[in-house]
């Protein structure tokens, strides 16, 4: 078990230096926040790929995060409304945004071939990351039967994305 | 003996018969929650295939020999008929863990 944890904390870490306190397990409300808080970055980094980005299949790939991720926090705005919960800004949410607002910052300094590269790469790492914290921890932790489910989907979701990315990287070189 | 006219049609309907390929399909191919179902499909050139896409994103069915490229916009039914016989493995391009199989009689 708390091998598990600690691999899930790992896995967030990477995605944006956050844990949770003492390895606790998080609530719905906090899961929610989190899975949310994901899509919307991802889609603030696809937008910003839509206007910066030179290569067509990166362009396209972008439009894609933006379309998808859009349509499926949707779908999670829908359910938490359904289900009465208020989603819980947690420290994990927290630190995420701030490490996307950097890498988002650090992209907007990059042009061309260059920027392609950097943010295809960074897709790449962000939907790992985040489909490892999926499985080892907010799949898990969820105890809402229609959250979790939504989450699997998400899961689903984000692995097609990580592969898109891949090709699209491999492409690139 | 037929009168002349009721003649005319049956030999109508009988030619026709014979220029339509015997028993065009139509069969159903559904995308719900990204997974292809049936993953393995089989059907004949002529067929029609309906693509149903249950979900609320877009998916494609891209054949990886390039024999066709069926576009569907989230919660839409969109058609296509098989041209070409073959083995064909395909998957959709925004989400490359969605593959599946139609193997296509000639």
């Amino acid at each position: 078990m708390f091998v598990r944890l600690s691999a899930a904390i790992a896995a967030l870490s990477l995605l944006g230096g956050a844990a949770l306190a003492q390895g606790a397990k998080p609530t719905d409300p906090q899961i929610a926040h989190i899975a949310y808080t994901a899509g919307v970055i991802d889609v603030a980094a696809g937008k910003q790929a839509i206007t910066k980005a030179s290569n067509k299949d990166v362009k396209a790939f972008a439009e894609g995060m933006v379309r998808d991720h859009e349509a499926v926090n949707k779908q999670a705005l829908d359910l938490v409304k359904k289900l009465k919960v208020t989603p819980e800004d947690n420290d994990t949410s927290k630190t995420l945004s701030k490490q996307a607002a950097d890498k988002l910052a650090e992209l907007g300094k990059l042009k061309g071939a260059e920027y392609d590269k950097a943010y295809i790469a960074n897709e790449i790492a962000y939907h790992k990351a985040v489909n490892g914290a999926l499985e080892t921890l907010l799949i898990p932790s969820a105890s809402n039967a229609e959250l979790k489910s939504l989450l699997q989907t998400g899961l689903k979701l984000f692995q097609g994305h990580q592969q898109h990315a891949e090709h699209v990287a491999a492409g690139l070189k | 003996m037929l009168p002349r006219r009721t003649f005319l049609i049956v030999t109508a309907l009988l030619s026709g018969a014979i220029a339509v390929p015997a028993h065009a399909a139509t069969i159903q191919i559904v995308m719900d929650n990204l997974v292809v179902s049936p993953a393995e499909v089989t059907a004949r050139v002529g067929d029609t295939i309906e693509w149903i896409n249950k979900d609320i994103f877009a998916h494609t069915a891209t054949a990886r020999n390039g024999d066709f490229d069926v576009a569907m916009p989230p919660k839409k039914t969109v058609t296509s008929v098989l041209k070409k016989a073959g083995t064909v493995e395909y998957y959709c391009r925004f989400h490359p863990n969605m593959r599946a199989v139609l193997t296509i009689a000639p």
